[in-house]
């Protein structure tokens, strides 16, 4: 192998107009910038949807609050809902795919990168308009503003008759056109994953990120697209005088719940599967292990994919539906917690035995390993039908599902921020700030969280803008909306790490985890075409076989 | 810890066991199975509904009173699926002028497959007074026909943009990867049409 | 660069101290849960006005009980499940985590152990069919209980933002505030609800007694309440239904047989007409009170809002957003949206005069 050392320029030594530097970035096709792009939207909606979520925790911190009025507390939750999920959530995990995914695989770029830049920017459209509402939601009748029906948009409710005005629409046409965005990048990862692999990547070598994607982008197609099909159909009822969901012509209010959890629950798994890669990648070389049973852990992530679709009406336990159909979506629900439970011991599996080093993304998985167990625990009480007639529809299930998302989604979020942001910016974060980021949210998110399981059990319903007193969710109310404001001071901690260490962190060199995966070979941040030569690979871990030469992981497996 | 502080071209990595043989799907096909999953997917939603409504509705024209088997112009789309495939191969071949005649008559039975929807729906809306908001079964009707029309549609506009390049010369046998993307996605809506048509008229009916 | 932290990034300290703030943070949430479990089951805490603490853990009902069982069977399980696993998590950061003895050794690289693989795969598919199992029978035994002769039949209605009760073998329309006998295991008898609605989806939930049970338009639900011991007991709506969701608030009274008995007959006699209240009673018939409200015996037949005929046998007014007093009904009717703001009661605009003796006439509604 010849050394053709090529020299970088470094991109912050270029003194160019900054009109020039915006038009680079708005006009990109590279799914470096592409990625970044897609996680400071997210960041963006982050810190909205976090002051949404602060106004409900404020107005629900005394019984009989007059913080916001009932109008505006509805608009709030619906808003939160949906921000968080579609433009917090879905867009930075998909900037982490776009970004990691061709790095991985010893790619250039995507398959498609134009498709790339279209995707994103429509899910950016997307975003605006959603939070446009607020300007243009009026209508005719006055009424309107920010939609208001709940991020489910339950039929009958979401109809004309009971929501005039046009913030329904806002919603509808919002999520269809972010949704477009969203399968677009799905297609690209799967046609990059199938197509543009480097030499001697088979599918049984590539990294477990690579492989989760891959399940996350073949269920999106198929799990995005009932839902973009439903909100047509409501669009029709809306506008055309149509009747798919309108009860008073015959329609089924029913029919809407299944469409819309046939894509709300897989989503959640989509969710939670790139999150399920950040461990898989942080866990093994924070330990100094290889990941413990990879074809296992491939194996579980495809049966998640699968199994996931077939849960979706535990949601709906309590709408009436026959003994059969409430059993068999017990037994789904409780049967897709085996393979998520492999996982977990699995990722155990990896760090005994192993040398575990306590650094901030460790720390955050730890955080996640712990927290998703809870949370997965709580899923299987929800699974047992019975139990969901009591606990479902209250704050048990909104306790539960924060639980995922914060607790797991989350902290395996801020565990990859604190891992590839020295690849994507050639600057190590500050490790004392993201202790305290990481020990204030955890404290903020126990206090909030754990309690708010409590009033649940008490009888507390959802989506309720205030309480009588005395019913006994007065005091955990206000000790969940502290935990609330702890958790918000902890992320604006993060951020300011961000920025911070943007200008003063150390620099970082191309692998300062000493990890194994191809993204650590190339420079820090990479050069815009990745690699000088494609590489050529002989095992899951090339740069372990590179590194220790005398016991290449190719001898292994 | 070793770090790899090296230049980014210049880590040294195994050479391939056998070089060339390392071969990998065609990202146009890849992409257009997946947009075909996913379409799929829509289509099913609306077949679902479609299939979960029938009976159901409280007035109005009935299926059975009013829909017409539409055989000839089903015979009509699913043998331009024959003229594209004959297409696709020429242009394989090499040959422009194969490749041009079948193209073009893809794109007038897709045309005359259009035609006749519009002149079904003409009918139930003029005759019956069918329309989307009669009743369940207008709404289903109409929308899930609609959007296989949609897709027709969509369907003929590229085909047309690529006979505009293909009269214009321009189009060629190195090309014919990239058409062959299209002509799966033309085949997909065919295969779309056995479904509908199933579910619409021998079903639902 | 000196600011502290990025000189170290490489070389973080691992102690012991993180370690134990580690496993403290991790036990809170189990140690308070299960304390808070303790003190919660079976704690039937009074509020003001007649009626608990609204707990599942408190089940008044044989429905109740059911889930109840299940419930602790499955609570048992998981607990167990997390004391091992937490247990794993931590022993493995407790044993494996990088000291100075050795930092600078590659442990042995292991890739994986198929019986090991077998072994975690197979008890958590045993976990699955048990807990299955166990769900199937409460599932069946609630869902497919026939209604045995003598129960007592219920059509629940629900309305942005009220409850309509009918009691088809009684001839009674009532709204908001249940009542229903109460039901002795050895001679059951339960009352049986159809749930309808007239607008968008609501949710019954009163959680001493039973699970929850949507009511959805154009469709209809079932569900029992067998209630083994008399009192009031709480509930609200638990389906996003609109603006006033909030404060769509539910009552169920069981009264003793001979309690119900005398209610029902009290409820099913027309309205009281005292002629005191004449004047309200015209103030009411007048103005477009009668669209929507019912009081029968009288003209007013409007079946858009709650049924007035026995309004003051109910506590609460509203449904449940305000105590049933002189004052809080004049302002109901004076100023809904001070009350329940998006409500669809229309403020009525009447004069003070008017307001009065409609207020008058409502007292007499007995």
């Amino acid at each position: 192998m010849s050394s053709n050392a090529v020299a970088i320029p470094d991109a912050r030594s270029e003194s160019r107009p900054w009109v020039l530097a915006l038009h680079d970035w708005v006009t990109t096709v590279d799914h470096k910038r592409l990625g970044i792009l897609y996680v400071l939207y997210a960041l963006l909606f982050l810190v909205i949807a976090g002051c949404e979520a602060m106004i409900i925790r404020i107005q629900l911190m005394f019984p009989h609050n007059a913080f916001v009025s009932p109008q505006v507390f509805n608009r709030m939750f619906t808003m939160h809902g949906t921000t968080m999920i579609f433009f917090v959530a879905v867009p930075v995990l998909l900037g982490f795919s776009n970004y990691l995914v061709p790095l991985m695989v010893g790619a250039r770029d995507m398959a498609f990168p134009r498709l790339n830049a279209f995707s994103f920017w429509l899910t950016a459209l997307g975003g605006l308009l959603l939070y446009f509402s607020l300007l243009g939601g009026n209508g005719l009748y006055g009424a309107g503003s920010a939609p208001d029906i709940g991020w489910w948009a339950y039929a009958p409710l979401a109809l004309k008759a009971f929501s005039p005005g046009h913030s329904s629409d806002y919603w509808t046409i919002s999520l269809i056109v972010s949704g477009f965005g969203t399968v677009g990048t799905a297609v690209n990862v799967i046609a990059t994953i199938l197509c543009m692999r480097c030499p001697g990547m088979h599918l049984g070598r590539m990294p477990l990120l690579v492989w989760l994607n891959l399940v996350m982008s073949g269920m999106l197609l198929i799990v995005m697209t009932p839902l973009t099909a439903a909100q047509l159909m409501l669009l029709v009822d809306r506008y055309l005088g149509g009747h798919f969901f309108d009860t008073q012509a015959g329609g089924s209010a029913t029919l809407w719940m299944h469409f819309f959890w046939i894509f709300g629950h897989p989503e959640v798994y989509v969710l939670i599967l790139p999150c399920f890669a950040f461990i898989s990648e942080i866990v093994p070389v924070f330990s100094r292990k290889p990941m413990f049973g990879y074809p296992v852990m491939v194996a579980a992530s495809v049966a998640i994919g699968f199994v996931s679709m077939s849960v979706w009406a535990h949601h709906m336990f309590t709408i009436g539906m026959n003994s059969y159909a409430n059993s068999f979506f017990a037994i789904t629900t409780m049967a897709v917690g085996v393979p998520t439970g492999i996982k977990m011991f699995n990722w155990i599996g990896t760090m005994w035995g192993g040398r575990i080093e306590l650094k901030t993304p460790m720390l955050f998985a730890i955080g996640f390993l712990f927290q998703f167990l809870i949370a997965g625990l709580t899923g299987i009480m929800l699974a047992a039908a019975p139990f969901d007639w009591q606990l479902g529809l209250s704050y048990f299930v909104v306790a539960h599902f924060h639980y995922v998302i914060v607790g797991g989604i989350l902290f395996a979020l801020f565990g990859a921020f604190y891992y590839w942001y020295p690849k994507v910016t050639g600057r190590m974060m500050n490790e004392t700030l993201g202790r305290w980021h990481f020990w204030l949210f955890v404290i903020g998110f126990h206090l909030c969280f754990d309690l708010m399981h409590i009033p649940g059990l008490l009888g507390m319903p959802r989506r309720i803008y205030t309480y009588e007193p005395g019913r006994g969710w007065d005091t955990l109310n206000l000790l969940v909306s502290l935990g609330a404001f702890v958790q918000a001071v902890a992320v604006l901690l993060f951020v300011a790490n961000l920025v911070l260490s943007y200008f003063r962190g150390e620099k970082a060199g191309n692998d300062p985890w000493d990890a194994w995966t191809l993204e650590w070979s190339v420079s820090s941040p990479p050069p815009a075409y990745n690699f000088a030569r494609i590489p050529t690979v002989a095992s899951r871990r090339p740069l372990w076989d590179l590194k220790h030469a005398e016991d290449p992981d190719s001898r292994y497996e | 810890m070793t770090s790899t502080q090296r230049s980014a071209s210049a880590v040294p990595f195994p050479a391939l066991e056998t070089p060339g043989a390392w071969r990998l799907p065609y990202r146009g096909t890849v992409g257009m199975a997946c947009l075909i999953i996913a379409e799929s997917a829509i289509f099913t939603i609306f077949v679902v509904a479609y299939l979960y409504y029938v009976g159901k509705s409280l007035s109005g024209p009935m299926p059975r009173d009013v829909l017409e088997v539409p055989i000839f112009f089903t015979f009509v789309l699913l043998s331009s699926s024959l003229t594209i495939h004959l297409a696709q191969k020429a242009l394989e071949r090499g040959a422009r002028g194969a490749f041009l005649g079948p193209w073009l008559a893809t794109i007038g039975l897709g045309a005359l497959f259009l035609y006749g929807t519009g002149r079904e729906w003409q009918r139930l809306i003029d005759e019956h007074g069918l329309t989307l908001s009669t009743n369940l079964f207008g709404t289903t009707y109409y929308s899930l026909v609609g959007l296989h029309a949609f897709h027709v549609a969509v369907g003929l506009a590229l085909m047309s943009l690529v006979a505009l390049f293909a009269l214009a010369g321009r189009v060629g046998r190195q090309h014919s990867a990239r058409v062959g993307t299209l002509a799966l996605y033309w085949h997909f809506v065919d295969a779309v049409w056995v479904v509908v048509f199933t579910v619409v008229y021998v079903i639902g009916r | 660069m000196g600011v502290m932290g990025w000189r170290q990034g490489r070389h973080a300290r691992s102690g012991p101290l993180t370690v134990i703030a580690l496993v403290a943070i991790g036990a809170f949430p189990a140690v308070a849960f299960i304390a808070w479990l303790f003190t919660a089951i079976g704690a039937a805490v009074p509020v003001a006005g007649g009626g608990h603490v609204p707990n599942i853990f408190a089940p008044a009902s044989g429905h109740a009980k059911a889930i109840f069982d299940l419930s602790l069977f499955v609570l048992a399980v998981t607990g167990a499940i997390f004391a091992v696993v937490f247990g794993l998590i931590v022993c493995a950061i407790l044993k494996f985590r990088r000291t100075e003895a050795n930092a600078f050794r590659e442990p042995p690289q292991v890739y994986g152990s198929t019986q090991i693989e077998l072994a975690w795969t197979i008890v958590p598919v045993l976990i699955v069919l048990v807990l299955f199992l166990a769900s199937a029978r409460v599932i069946h035994g609630i869902q497919d209980a026939p209604e045995p002769p003598g129960a007592v039949d219920v059509t629940v209605v629900g309305h942005q933002f009220w409850w309509e009760f009918r009691y088809p073998g009684l001839g009674i329309v009532t709204a908001n505030e249940l009542h229903i006998p109460v039901s002795d295991p050895l001679r059951p008898r339960p009352t049986f609800l159809k749930l309808l609605s007239a607008d968008t989806d609501h949710s019954f939930w009163i959680p001493e007694l039973g699970g929850k049970t949507d009511l959805i338009p154009n469709r209809v639900n079932r569900m029992w309440l067998d209630p083994q011991r008399t009192g009031v007991f709480l509930g609200q709506c638990a389906q996003y239904c609109g603006t006033q969701h909030g404060k769509m608030l539910l009552r169920v009274v069981v009264d003793s047989p001979e309690g119900f008995e005398a209610w029902a007959r009290g409820q099913q006699q027309p309205a009281m007409r005292d002629e005191q209240a004449a004047a309200g009673r015209r103030v009411f018939e007048t103005t477009a009170c009668i669209n929507c409200h019912a009081v029968r015996g009288t003209a007013a037949n409007g079946r858009f809002g709650p049924d007035l005929t026995h309004l003051m046998s109910r506590s609460t007014i509203a449904s449940g957003a305000a105590w049933n007093t002189d004052e809080s009904l004049r302002r109901w009717i004076e100023d809904p949206e001070a009350i329940k703001p998006g409500s669809l009661m229309p403020a009525m605009k009447l004069a003070d005069a008017d307001l009065n003796a409609l207020v008058a006439y409502m007292r007499t509604l007995r």
